[in-house]
């Protein structure tokens, strides 16, 4: 739905200033009572012709009114499903108060990266999921919007030019390597840094960032937003060495062993795309969603006048998957001028992992929807380039150990389907690449490498967090472990 | 970082370049690559072969064609001027040990990564024997390098300006016959010589190692844009490879990949490649 951003503004200046005009103070009841503040968004009809960020942050009227709608619970449930724990209630009550300083303030005890987990965090699944709100009005919908409320600080912060950058402890001589630059490796940097220790932070591409930078799109996740935490670091002193891959550019155990470095972090994330394994896979024509949103987002594909990488032009694209990387490639797909994007999942939308608002906005943006549906073959033309895709469909059978229904092929349903672009989003392993070059580090059957309480690895000095230690996950998650590796990191070194 | 210590013309089209790079200098191993980015905003990532390094002196050498955007763009680089990104090495090393004879077949541009390899070939005792050809006598590149290393040298033109007027193929298959058999072919060049160059080996039962320039993107396994059919399975070729068993490699479908960008790079000067590989074509036709 289509909301003008005009109106939304005059409601939440009329509801605020029926809150500031009373007098008695709000009860519970009141609060609930007050509107939940919708997101500003682009219209659909204008963001898919372009690259620009979909959802455009709350007002400070909007912030403010939807932080009274926070009960303050005692108890504070919200705290219990954010992973790093962040004094929620706490930053909420500083939004009422206009205090934006203090309330972001707040929030970077617990995380380093406000701006973009409150755009980025599964919020519906994990601190609104426990929001006393929600609970009572029976709609997780309905739960106060942290996630927004963080996203708004962080940005009112950022764009009034108020980032601090963190202070640096006396240099305490020792070094440490970090390797790879999302947002574990980030958080692991900056909190090593502070401490006072040198940090170098190798990345294997051309820009900092992970995941961050190559697979969440721009409108999404401005990537001005990921090059200002980068410069923090920069600005902290941290050393940034692009183009180097750990274990072939340099071993990891040189770094330790002849480099001097005293510890080392591996973040080096799940980049290894996932393939069905069904015939003509490799046609021209069949990306994995990496190497897709990799040509649009870090090679910047989509700005066709100026980039050297190209994608191929598609009238019909199909994207086979159901989580949050399908969602970016099937709406990448309508903004790099496909005629028909269609996203085909073996389930039905109940089970799909990507997020609703993820949903809603593919959907509004002209994504078909084939549920129950898998694609079984794909083939192509005399120039080897795809042109059909054979699918089945599927019915939900008996629930499985897990209690979820396990979808079925319906035998004699194939069918096929004309398409000149197939974005296979089906997830993704551990990066081999350290394992490979480091065989003295421990990893579990699905490659990830195995850490202990601590984040340690089977190495000695050497730590890992994010992806590569709990598979494809997400950024908030990735920020925790990073955190706590960096503890360990520091303690070791104190 | 990345200055270009000197730069030469070898033939039509094809530079060579050393490059400071004292940590890829350092690692590499004959048979690894490097990928080339020029400007870190909009530019394309490109592959190129290590063709030799200095881990004393700190410098690799690239020997390429400018066939489109990104080389054209490096052969305009001088000597002082800096390669804006460059990563590596990248690839599995080359499986060098003695094998008794190897024949080491190059075509066109195929030579520069040829080099490095014949090299730590002749080092571990082998007796090698190159092949190497290109399309006319100014297209021939490395002869006094392949000449330096190689116990017997053979070039060929396909119009016959120099040395022997053939496609590489029919010395190799020459080859083969010999008694004792070769006991390893390793083949480089446009991917349709590959292909021909496995065709000819392939009754004699000769194992013979084909290195694949695939599109890439990352080149550390992430995208899954190098990927190839080989035997059963699908292969990463920047870091399953990029060499393979020619013998199993579906080069129709690598070519395919190749050719999955041409119109929007809607490059002349690819045609050079082209042109190569459609007079191999040809004569296999024509035998056939
Ligand atoms: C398309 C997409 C959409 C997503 N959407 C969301 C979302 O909405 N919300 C959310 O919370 N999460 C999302 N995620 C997941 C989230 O991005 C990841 O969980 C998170 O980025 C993991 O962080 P990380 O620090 O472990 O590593 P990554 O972000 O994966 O970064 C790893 C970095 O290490 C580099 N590297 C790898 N190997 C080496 C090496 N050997 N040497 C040097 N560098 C190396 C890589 O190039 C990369 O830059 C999404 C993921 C994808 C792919
Ligand atoms: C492992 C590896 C090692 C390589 N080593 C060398 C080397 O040492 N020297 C050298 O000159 N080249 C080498 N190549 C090929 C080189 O990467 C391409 O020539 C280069 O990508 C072309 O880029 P461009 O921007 O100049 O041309 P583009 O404008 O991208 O393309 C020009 C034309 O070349 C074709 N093309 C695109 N990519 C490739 C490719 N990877 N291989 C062949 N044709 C392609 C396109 O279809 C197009 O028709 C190697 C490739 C690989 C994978
Ligand atoms: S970091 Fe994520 S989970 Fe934690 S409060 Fe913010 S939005 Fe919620
Ligand atoms: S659970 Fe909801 S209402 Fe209660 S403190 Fe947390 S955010 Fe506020
Ligand atoms: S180039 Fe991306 S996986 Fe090989």
């Amino acid at each position: 739905m289509d909301l003008d951003y005009a109106q939304i503004s005059a409601d939440a200046k009329t509801a605020l200033d029926a809150i500031l005009n009373r007098t008695d103070p709000l009860k519970p009841k009141d609060r609930m009572a007050i509107p939940a503040q919708p997101m500003p968004a682009q219209p659909a009809s204008e963001r898919v012709k372009n690259m620009e960020e979909v959802a455009l942050g709350y007002t400070p009227e909007q912030a403010q009114v939807e932080a009274e709608r926070c009960l303050q619970c005692k108890n504070a449930p919200c705290i219990k499903g954010c992973p790093v724990a962040i004094d929620i209630p706490g930053f909420v009550k500083a939004i009422a108060e206009t205090e934006f300083g203090k309330a972001v303030d707040t929030i970077k005890q617990s995380s380093l990266l406000p701006a973009i987990c409150g755009r980025v965090c599964p919020q519906e699944v994990q601190c609104q999921v426990e929001c006393t709100v929600g609970k009572v009005l029976k709609d997780v919908e309905a739960s106060v919007s942290i996630g927004r409320l963080e996203r708004f600080v962080a940005d009112y912060e950022r764009e009034h030019g108020a980032i601090e950058t963190p202070a640096v402890k006396p240099e305490t001589g020792k070094k440490v390597a970090v390797i790879g630059s999302g947002p574990a490796s980030i958080t692991v940097a900056a909190d090593v840094r502070r401490e006072g220790h040198a940090v170098t932070m190798f990345e294997a591409f051309h820009k900092p960032g992970g995941v961050m930078m190559y697979g969440i799109p721009e409108f999404r996740l401005p990537k001005a937003i990921v090059q200002q935490e980068i410069s923090t670091l920069r600005d902290m002193g941290i050393d940034i060495r692009t183009n180097f891959v750990v274990g072939r550019t340099r071993r990891l155990t040189d770094l330790l062993e002849e480099d001097g470095f005293d510890a080392a972090f591996v973040g080096t994330g799940a980049g290894l795309p996932k393939f069905m394994n069904i015939p003509g896979e490799n046609l021209v024509g069949v990306y994995s969603a990496n190497e897709y949103l990799t040509r649009v987002n870090l090679m910047r594909a989509f700005d066709s006048e100026n980039a050297d990488t190209p994608v191929l032009p598609s009238k019909c694209t199909v994207v086979l998957g159901g989580g949050n990387v399908a969602m970016d490639a099937a709406r990448c797909a309508v903004r790099m001028g496909a005629e028909e994007v269609h996203l085909v999942y073996r389930r039905t939308e109940k089970e799909m992992p990507a997020r609703n608002e993820e949903i809603e906005h593919a959907k509004e943006e002209g994504v078909q929807f084939h549920l129950l549906e898998n694609a079984i073959a794909a083939t192509g033309d005399e120039y080897g380039r795809v042109d059909t895709l054979t699918c089945l469909r599927y019915e939900l059978g008996e629930p499985d150990a897990s209690g979820r229904r396990r979808p079925v092929p319906i035998e004699g349903s194939e069918f096929n389907m004309a398409v000149d672009c197939v974005i296979v989003a089906i997830g993704n392993d551990s990066n081999p690449l350290i394992k490979q070059t480091t065989p003295e580090i421990e990893t579990n059957r699905w490659g990830n490498i195995v850490v202990d309480d601590n984040g340690k690895t089977t190495l000695d000095c050497v730590y890992a967090g994010g992806d590569i230690v709990l598979g494809a996950a997400t950024v908030i998650l990735a920020m925790g472990e990073g955190r706590r590796a960096a503890a360990s990191i520091n303690a070791q070194l104190a | 970082m990345n200055t270009i210590i000197d730069k030469k013309l070898l033939s039509d089209g094809v530079y060579q370049i050393r490059v400071d790079a004292p940590h890829i200098a350092r690692e590499r191993k004959p048979g690894q690559f490097v990928i080339v980015q020029l400007d870190t905003h909009f530019g394309e990532r490109i592959p190129l072969t290590i063709a030799d390094a200095d881990a004393d002196e700190g410098w690799i050498m690239l020997i390429f064609q400018a066939v489109g955007k990104t080389t054209q763009d490096l052969a305009r680089l001088n000597v002082g001027d800096a390669v804006n990104n460059l990563v590596g090495p990248l690839g599995q090393p080359t499986h060098i040990e003695n094998f008794g004879t190897v024949i080491c077949v190059g075509g066109g541009i195929g030579v520069a990564p040829l080099h490095p390899i014949a090299k730590a070939l002749k080092a571990a005792g082998n007796r090698v024997i190159t092949i190497i050809g290109a399309r006319n006598r100014e297209l021939l590149i490395l002869e006094d390098e392949m000449k330096a290393i190689a116990d017997e040298l053979i070039v060929c033109t396909d119009d016959g300006s120099y040395g022997r007027k053939a496609l590489v193929t029919e010395p190799l298959k020459e080859c083969c016959e010999l008694d004792p058999a070769p006991g390893l072919v390793v083949a480089i060049g446009p991917p349709v010589m590959m292909k021909f160059c496995a065709e000819t080996t392939r009754p004699f039962g000769v194992h013979t190692v084909v290195s694949l320039n695939t599109i890439m993107i990352d080149g550390t396994g992430m995208c899954g844009g190098c990927r190839v059919t080989v035997g059963e399975d699908t292969k990463f070729v920047c870091v399953d490879g990029p060499e393979f068993d020619g013998h199993l490699v579906d080069f129709d479908n690598m070519i395919q990949r190749l050719g999955a960008y041409k119109t929007q790079e809607q490059d002349a000067h690819a045609c050079n490649l082209d042109k190569q590989a459609n007079a191999l074509q040809a004569e296999q036709d024509a035998n056939a």
